[in-house]
């Protein structure tokens, strides 16, 4: 028999069948089969019940079309964290039988990346916000918002989670009470923390952003990080994020309260009369002396502020004071 | 291979089958209804999502929801439109070059059923948020895209025999890609949906093949395969180079299956997986330029047909962006360009001027070829130049747009901006997205209405005259 492609279909077909499925378990499932079964990243943990009902959530929602989780190993990923590492992953399995190894990878990010956004946003109650109204925490975001995954409630009962909103967004009668889905979806979100790997992500943007977009690094760790509650034009939200233009605390000759803050984090304060119920997480471990001043003065001297700058000294001595 | 055969054979002069078969007449025009309803609802969709980047508050219900409506975008014009309309083409075009029959009507009828229902089906369970996990165009849960699977199996068992037992000694290159493409897709799904390897970053591995042998191994080698068979014929002549589209073809198999991992470049994917899939793309160029550099070469010349003819120029702009947009992808693999350019609307861009520019206009071609003969029905010139030029200002306001907003969004990244500004700085190419995604919605209308003007006759009246005809006097 002549080996004829063009007079013999048989051989054809075959060999473009057999060819294909050949290239195929050479480029795609040897190679997926090699990382099928990574060990997990050390210091991570696996999901609770409730997170992995939360990453259900996160799925039918389509959240990975537009949040990626994956940091690459460039400069421009790095204010999200460090750089994903197969370990990474190694708690995803599918879904149910139904639905395979959910794809949190992602290939778009018109939002942020959120390998890391339990660390980076660890307040329950911004999130919940953003959720149900993602404008008014981010005011020119483009997200989707989640009301169904919220309801009213004239009377809730004691153990359902409220919601705080600003006065404008809140429910003219009534509460806002998150669902199970919104619970189940935040406290997967405050569980996408990444174990750390030697760099400390974080640290670095500091230091590097500040050379390439002029900001100094104060402002830009504040714009980063800080004000997704605060602002950026520190005024907060109403009632549940305080703002930091005139606040007194901001303006006060003393810093100590400011620094302690901003160290050691804060709750249920009552501040220039209004009570927040929303926790302020601490960043102690997240920057160094000379980072959290920068931060500090660019607080105190922006938006009218005319608070006393401070030094490394203090915010030094506060940290081994303790809270 | 013989070493006998001339370089290039006038292969545009196979004889056709005499006696038009109404039966497959009414199955290619059903094929196609099918497609066009599924293109206007996928791209009203499609429409809904651009404007929520404008609205973002547009539609706060789940069912209207983002997250929702993408996957159904996407899988809609995948399955819906582009697949059910190429193989409307291949129906014609299989049997005719093999001079006979199409093996088993009845069995593509069936297998037009069974592809409906499955999409109708993925369709539902994804507005009730039951996808695959999100993985790009494999968001149908397996029960549907098995079905889907077996409406693509019965086609190609159908255009396999029908080949088999042609009634010609070669088999035409067109047949080559066509039913490579029914035999690399059913492999296709069958590695993306066995779940044995596909946990933690398997699937990550597997996602970048699936995605991309979806649109390498099934889209391309389809309507290359049917350009091979129209261009030729509304030219009159035989196609350049027989030989370069046998070259096209092999490469195409051996290159493309191994790049599906440049859609992780810089990802926690194996890095001499992401090596080996930029290489090959590079590599796509001898592909690229083999197939474009043919029906460019076929077209030299012939530039007055062109002008005339309503369905020359969908498939000499089909051919243009098959080039640029393909090329474009290779270099969106490239380490280096792929920092700026990943992740950005940049690559969504790249969706449409490649699925659109590329697919849809060479199909559109092919039906404004096809359809008119097939029916004896002409739709009016005027509106089929509406269609083709709403559709391709709408195609370049829609890229152009996404190409520098992305761009810029890259930008802004690498200058390690607060992310914000990303997202603020696209909200006017997002608007022209918009105004471009309209343009092409309303093509869409138009092409629809030149379908139902190039409706065939109702069939009863043809069968009886027919049989009144056969009929021994
Ligand atoms: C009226 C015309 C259309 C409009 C307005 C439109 C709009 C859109 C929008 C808004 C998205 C989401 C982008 C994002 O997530 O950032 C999208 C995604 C997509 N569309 Fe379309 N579309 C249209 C037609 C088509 C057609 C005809 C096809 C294919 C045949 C197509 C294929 C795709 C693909 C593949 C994606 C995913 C893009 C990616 O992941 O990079 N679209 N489209
Ligand atoms: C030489 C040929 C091609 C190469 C090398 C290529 C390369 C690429 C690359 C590298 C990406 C990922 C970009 C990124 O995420 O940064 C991509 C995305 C894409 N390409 Fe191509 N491309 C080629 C041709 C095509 C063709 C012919 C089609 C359609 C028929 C196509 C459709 C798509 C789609 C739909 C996406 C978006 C998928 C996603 O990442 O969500 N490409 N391509």
């Amino acid at each position: 028999m002549k080996l004829d492609f063009h007079k013999n279909h048989r051989l054809l077909f075959n060999t473009v069948f057999w060819g294909f499925v050949i290239l195929s378990i050479i480029i795609a499932v040897v190679p997926a089969y090699y990382v099928n079964d990574v060990t997990p990243t050390p210091g991570s943990k696996p999901m609770t019940f409730e997170e992995f009902q939360g990453l259900k959530v996160y799925v039918s929602e389509g959240c990975m079309y537009c949040h990626t989780q994956q940091v690459r190993p460039l400069e421009s990923d790095k204010m999200f964290g460090r750089p994903s590492a197969p370990g990474d992953y190694a708690y995803l399995k599918p879904l149910d039988d139904l639905r395979m190894t959910p794809a949190v990878l992602g290939s778009e990010r018109t939002g942020p990346d959120l390998s890391n956004i339990g660390n980076r946003q660890p307040s329950e109650a911004w999130h919940y916000m953003h959720l149900y109204n993602p404008r008014s925490v981010v005011k020119t975001s483009v997200m989707q918002a989640y009301p169904w995954m919220f309801e009213i409630k004239e009377d809730p009962l004691p153990d359902d989670y409220i919601v705080s909103l600003p006065p404008d967004d809140a429910p003219k009668n009534g509460k806002l009470v998150a669902t199970e889905d919104a619970q189940h979806l935040v406290a997967y979100l405050l569980y996408l923390k990444q174990a750390p790997i030697k760099i400390l992500g974080v640290k670095e943007i500091a230091s590097t952003s500040s050379n390439k977009t002029g900001l100094n690094i104060g402002e830009s760790i504040y714009k980063s990080n800080c004000a997704s509650c605060h602002q950026q034009n520190g005024e907060g939200l109403t009632a549940v994020f305080p703002p930091l233009k005139n606040s007194s605390v901001v303006n006060s000759d003393n810093a100590d309260e400011h620094i302690g803050i901003v160290l050691f984090g804060a709750k249920g304060r009552t501040i220039d009369g209004v009570k927040y119920t929303s926790e302020m997480p601490a960043q102690k471990e997240n920057y160094s002396n000379e980072e959290i001043t920068a931060v500090i003065n660019y607080e105190r001297t922006s938006w009218g502020n005319k608070g006393k700058e401070i030094t490394a000294e203090d915010v030094k001595r506060i940290r081994e004071r303790g809270k | 291979m013989a070493t006998s055969r001339p370089i290039a054979v006038s292969k545009s002069n196979i004889d056709e089958i005499i006696d038009e078969d109404s039966r497959l007449t009414k199955l290619i025009y059903s094929y196609l209804t099918s497609a066009v309803g599924w293109l206007i609802f996928g791209t009203f969709i499609g429409l809904f999502l651009g404007l929520k980047f404008v609205y973002p508050d547009l539609g706060n219900y789940p069912w209207l929801s983002f997250g929702r409506l993408r996957p159904i975008h996407t899988n809609v014009v995948f399955w819906g439109w582009s697949s059910l309309s190429m193989m409307a083409l291949a129906l014609y075009v299989v049997p005719r070059t093999s001079q006979r029959r199409l093996f088993n009507i009845q069995l593509s009828r069936q297998a037009l059923y069974i592809i409906n229902v499955s999409i109708l089906l993925g369709v539902l369970s994804l507005l009730f948020g039951v996808n695959n996990g999100g993985q790009e165009y494999r968001e149908f849960i397996w029960p549907v895209m098995w079905l889907f699977a077996l409406g693509i199996s019965a086609n190609l068992l159908n255009f396999y025999n029908t080949v088999a037992l042609r009634k010609t000694e070669e088999i035409y290159l067109s047949n080559w890609y066509i039913i490579a493409a029914f035999i690399w897709t059913f492999v296709v799904v069958v590695i993306a949906y066995l779940p044995f390897y596909q946990h933690s970053l398997g699937e990550t591995v597997i996602q970048g093949y699936y995605m991309h042998m979806g649109v390498g191994m099934w889209f391309t080698p389809m309507v290359l395969g049917l350009t091979y068979y129209f261009l030729p014929k509304l030219l009159n002549k035989p196609i350049y180079s027989y030989s370069l589209g046998v070259l096209g073809f092999w490469t195409q198999m051996v290159f493309y299956s191994l790049i599906g991992a440049h859609h992780f470049v810089f990802s926690p994917v194996p890095w001499w997986l992401q090596t080996v899939a930029i290489v090959f793309s590079i590599g796509m160029f001898v592909t690229l330029f083999a197939g474009t550099g043919n029906f460019l070469l076929t077209m030299k010349g012939s530039f007055r047909t062109i002008k005339k003819s309503y369905s020359l120029p969908f498939i000499l702009v089909g051919v243009i962006f098959y080039f640029l947009a393909s090329g474009q992808g290779s270099l969106e693999a490239l380490r280096s360009l792929n920092e700026i350019w990943h992740f950005t609307n940049y690559t969504v861009a790249h969706s449409h001027l490649t699925m659109y520019g590329f697919v849809a206009f060479l199909i559109w071609g092919g039906i404004y070829a096809l359809l008119p003969r097939l029916t004896g029905k002409e739709p009016s010139h005027l509106l089929v130049g509406v269609h083709f030029w709403f559709a391709l200002i709408g195609l370049l306001v829609y890229g152009f747009a996404l190409m520098i907003g992305g761009t810029l969004q890259g930008k802004s990244w690498i200058e390690q901006q607060p992310f914000i500004n990303s997202v603020e700085l696209m909200s006017s190419f997002w608007l022209w997205r918009a105004i471009g995604g309209t343009f092409m919605f309303i093509a869409h209308i138009v092409f629809a209405v030149n379908i139902v003007k190039m409706k065939p006759v109702l069939s009863k009246e043809f069968e009886t005259e027919k049989k009144i005809a056969s009929e021994p006097i």
